[in-house]
């Protein structure tokens, strides 16, 4: 099957100048996102994870768009996204669309609901006769779970998860095939992130759409997502099918990140092993030479600062980037 | 409200419920702004007096230019505010009715102010919120022209245009026009910059929106709270700046006036004892400017509740 | 003698849209060098409970009721009496360590400041100690980096530089209010662990405020549900977590996705969390509850205290699903 979106050695890098340099001055290269690939078919949800600082949120954008990537490609439907004419653009735009994290920032706080959720269908089918973009967007509301008479209430009137559900909905109404999520729920209170998170997963399957789902709790990624992909510092540190990355990850990172993740159960906390990650994120204008895992790498060796690693494929679509690799049960699994 | 799937099934008649009207942060903070005292009697003080400007002609006994010669050489007694003679604010040292003349200059005075800050909110809001969301270099050109602009000492070159191509009303507006929006569009690329980097923006630009439709129904629409209140600081300060010109003698050509060059003439007189010939004026433009700042305050506690 | 009681605690907040009623007859105890987290989402009013016994609560804040610390009733103190106790017994680090760290003062002024003030120590002393605590919370070169200022540290080490700060006095009473919310999981997990140190070295009684069930689990002893500004229930974290007898708990437990187990399908609660100035007449939760009786709507449970637990429910508890 052809994927739907094929990621190849994406990077993203950013100028970023130190204040008060002169304008000639060459300015420093910020590797947000280095040599991302990954593919993504049809109806499948990828889940990415990384700490803030990861590269997360850039690479959704570059996959939408809206960051130019400054070297690889990003094929969507086989078609390359840098040389798009600009007709391909404009259907790549209606097919991708964008969820965020804050629900409120991400509406404008002076357009009604209703012209929020239209914007997307009013742009792309400009010619649409006023009654049946109303009808669209009132089917639309009612489908996630809000209801359709107030379409003409603002942003501010409605709480954090009815937000996120116009967003889903703005998202939704030109019927696109990949819908990317920002960290989604991770601004919502617990009992309205189940809602959130169930109301995706249904919307997912029911309308057969592919979803990239970008968070940093590894639980949230685990539950809604069929495969997992761990960033660190802009680079693929493992990726695997989620069931299979958290039960027995093989990336020293990944095994540090599944270990810190709290469980809510006390018996379960107490007993497990704790190998705790010292230190933090390295500055990504400086990462680390070789492996940029290796500063706080618990198996760091000589080698590692010395040979990048490159992600290698240790069967059953599962790649690890580390030579030292081994599979850790870092959960009891009792489910 | 219902937010839940299973609550909107269940209340199946929730469809055909009528569509709830939203409270827009307009209405918001105009439920603020009515709820602060000073704002609103500066409000009604500044209506009476564009109403004082707009209709009080129809009560004035006299043409504003009519010399009553009557008077002349005896203007200290004569000429003094009365409602027997007409002169309800007495006459200036020429002999011309004092009301009348307050009336046109009050109007003059009040259109400097509003089309200085009309041009301000049009011309700099566009201005600083294209320059702010193309950002780059597009940006940098714009706001170099607008510092160049600004590092032209305007005053000079206003009384060099009003001397070369003489006084007339015309000159003064473009002048005014000319310098108003300096500011106002640096303001509202700054405002620009905080905006665009918001989400919703983003999700405009990723769904395709033409970025001339991003900048009016996105960016636009979300910088007015503070143009608005920019605004109404404005327009004093170009009255101010317009009886500053008038005082100098060179802002509007006889026989039209304005607060400006009534107050000037009024100076001249005042130590003669015809007190009325500055006081009335004064009132009037002392009146205006405060009524303007405080409707400013106003409209700044309401449109960022945040900020107090 | 508990360490803090509070008893009774109301919190009133005057807007412009009527009174808002943040916590409504808050009874808690937390025993020396016990752990208790206080768990809610948005709205429950337990970070205002904490502020109402710091005596920081906003201008137009209110508090009434009870909360002893030592025998000693904080809300009847005045602000110089509270200074001193908020100074040497008790101390609170917040979410975002920006808000209490001056970002135009050295750390080390900072610090210092603290201890010539209540300590009477020296400046140099008061350096050292400084430094001595920034080790305590491995803050690596303490001694290099506490000239530095505060938004030269990461987040994760801003939040160390508060909990050092907060230690200063060597308080017994540390209350937390979403100390890792900001956070990465691993620095998360270091802080955790950082904080838990602290307890055993120092015998430092913590109140966790926190959303997160997950850190609770790991972390306290004591666990009190909080919805609406009202108690739903408390009790050992163990029996809390295996065997919830409010339908709330029971239900925040299953509406998160665990990492150790293959869910199908979260169970949710329905509808949003409660807006405080429209209170239900009766239970807060019974708009939002799975297992709504008749009377939750009109009247609202009481308290039941059994040795070590209590409930607010009219359920009984066996029917708690």
């Amino acid at each position: 099957m052809e994927p739907l979106l094929s990621v190849r050695n994406l990077s993203v890098t950013f100028d970023v100048r130190k204040p008060g340099s002169w304008p000639w001055t060459p300015p420093r290269k910020l590797h947000a996102v280095s040599e991302v690939s990954f593919d993504l078919q049809p109806g499948e949800c990828l889940g990415i994870v990384g700490e803030s600082g990861s590269g997360k949120s850039t690479l959704a954008r570059a996959v939408v768009g809206t960051i130019p990537s400054s070297d690889g490609n990003i094929m969507f439907e086989g078609h390359d996204l840098a040389n798009m004419y600009p007709k391909q653009r404009r259907v790549h735009r209606r097919d991708v669309q964008m969820i965020f994290q804050d629900p409120l920032a991400a509406l404008n706080p002076r357009m009604t609901v209703g012209e929020i959720i239209a914007e997307p269908l009013v742009t792309h089918e400009p010619g649409t006769p006023r009654a049946e973009v109303k009808k669209r967007v009132r089917e639309l509301m009612e489908r996630v779970g809000l209801l359709p008479n107030l379409i003409n209430r603002y942003p501010h009137e409605f709480s954090g998860g009815q937000c996120q559900r116009i967003g889903i909905a703005r998202a939704l109404i030109l019927k696109p095939k990949l819908i990317i999520c920002d960290e989604p729920v991770s601004a919502l209170d617990v009992s309205v992130q189940a809602q959130v998170i169930n109301l995706l997963m249904e919307l997912q399957r029911d309308m057969g759409l592919s979803m990239i789902f970008i968070a940093h709790d590894l639980s949230v990624v685990k539950h809604i997502s069929d495969r997992t992909l761990v960033l660190y510092l802009g680079r693929v540190m493992e990726t695997a099918e989620s069931e299979k990355l958290t039960t027995r990850p093989e990336h020293p990172y990944s095994q540090a990140l599944i270990a810190s993740v709290p469980i809510p159960d006390p018996v379960l906390e107490r007993a497990r092993p704790r190998p705790i990650l010292e230190g933090e994120l390295p500055s990504p204008l400086s990462p680390p030479s070789g492996c940029v895992f290796r500063t706080r790498c618990p198996k760091a060796q000589t080698s590692c600062a010395e040979v990048k690693p490159m992600l290698e494929d240790i069967g059953g679509n599962h790649l690890v980037a580390c030579p030292f690799h081994e599979a850790e049960e870092v959960l009891a699994v009792n489910g | 409200m219902f937010p839940n799937r299973a609550a909107v099934e269940g209340v199946g008649e929730a469809m055909e419920l009528a569509e709830v009207k939203g409270r827009s942060l307009w209405a918001d903070a105009r439920t603020r702004f009515f709820r602060n005292r000073a704002a609103v009697v500066s409000l009604i003080m500044l209506m009476l007096v564009a109403g004082f400007a707009l209709f009080g002609g129809a009560f004035a006994e006299y043409e504003n230019d009519f010399v009553d010669f009557s008077l002349i050489g005896s203007n200290a007694y004569k000429g003094v505010p009365s409602v027997e003679t007409g002169h309800y604010f007495g006459t200036d040292s020429n002999g011309r009715d004092l009301f009348a003349r307050t009336v046109q200059g009050t109007g003059i005075s009040l259109m400097v102010g509003v089309v200085g800050a009309l041009v301000a909110v049009i011309v700099g809001t566009l201005y600083g919120a294209t320059a702010g969301y193309y950002g780059g270099r597009v940006d940098g050109l714009m706001m170099r022209i607008v510092d160049v602009l600004m590092s032209i000492p305007f005053m000079f070159v206003l009384i060099l245009m009003l001397v070369i191509f003489g006084r007339s009303i015309f000159m003064l507006f473009l002048g005014i026009g000319l310098i108003s929006w300096l500011d106002m569009a640096r303001i509202a690329r700054g405002q620009t910059l905080t905006i665009k980097n918001k989400e919703f923006v983003e999700v405009a630009v990723a769904t395709g929106v033409h970025p001339v439709k991003i900048i009016l129904r996105h960016i636009v629409p979300n910088l007015l709270g503070i143009v608005i209140v920019y605004a109404t600081l404005l327009v004093p300060n170009m009255i101010i700046f317009e009886s500053f010109i008038s005082f100098l003698g060179l802002g509007v050509q006889e026989p039209a006036t304005s607060l400006g060059a009534l107050i000037n003439e009024g100076s001249r007189t005042m130590q003669f004892g015809y007190y009325w010939q500055i006081a009335y004026p004064l009132f009037f433009f002392v009146v205006t400017i405060f009524a303007f700042f405080f409707v400013g305050d106003g409209l700044r506690d309401a449109l960022d509740p945040k900020d107090r | 003698m508990s360490l803090l009681e509070i008893e009774d605690l109301r919190v009133t907040f005057t807007t412009a849209d009527g009174d808002v009623n943040a916590v409504n007859g808050l009874c808690l105890n937390i025993d020396k060098g016990e752990t208790l987290a206080i768990v809610g989402e948005s709205g429950s009013g337990k970070s205002q409970t904490a502020f109402a016994a710091m005596g920081l609560l906003a201008k137009n804040g209110r508090a009434t009721g009870q909360a002893r610390f030592d025998g000693q009733d904080l809300l009847a103190m005045n602000t110089r009496q509270l200074n001193k106790i908020r100074s040497k017994d008790m101390a609170m680090i917040f979410q975002d360590p920006m808000t209490s760290l001056n970002p135009y003062l050295r750390v080390s002024d900072q610090m210092a400041e603290v201890l010539m003030l209540h300590q009477g120590l020296g400046k140099s002393a008061a350096v050292t100690e400084a430094v001595r605590m920034l080790d305590a919370v491995r803050i690596p070169d303490a001694r290099a980096r506490v000239t530095m200022f505060p938004h030269e540290f990461s987040g994760g080490m801003r939040q160390r530089i508060m909990i050092a700060m907060s230690l200063l006095c060597q308080p017994r009473l540390l209350i937390a209010d979403e100390p890792t919310t900001a956070l990465d999981v691993t620095v998360q997990a270091q802080i955790m662990q950082l904080l838990g140190d602290i307890r055993q070295e120092f015998g430092t009684a913590i109140i966790l405020i926190t959303h997160d069930l997950g850190i609770v689990a790991g972390f306290c002893d004591r666990t009190l549900v909080m919805y609406g500004g009202q108690i739903m229930e408390e009790g050992p974290t163990d029996d809390i977590f295996a065997d919830p007898s409010h339908p709330y708990t029971s239900g925040l437990l299953k509406a998160v996705p665990r990492l150790d187990q293959a869910t199908e399908e979260l169970a949710t609660i329905a509808g949003e969390p409660p807006d405080m100035s429209r209170l239900p007449a009766g239970c807060p939760f019974s708009p939002r509850c799975a297992q709504v009786l008749d009377n939750c709507r009109t009247e609202r449970p009481s308290l039941d205290v059994t040795p070590d637990r209590r409930r607010a429910c009219h359920l009984p508890v066996q029917e708690v699903a």
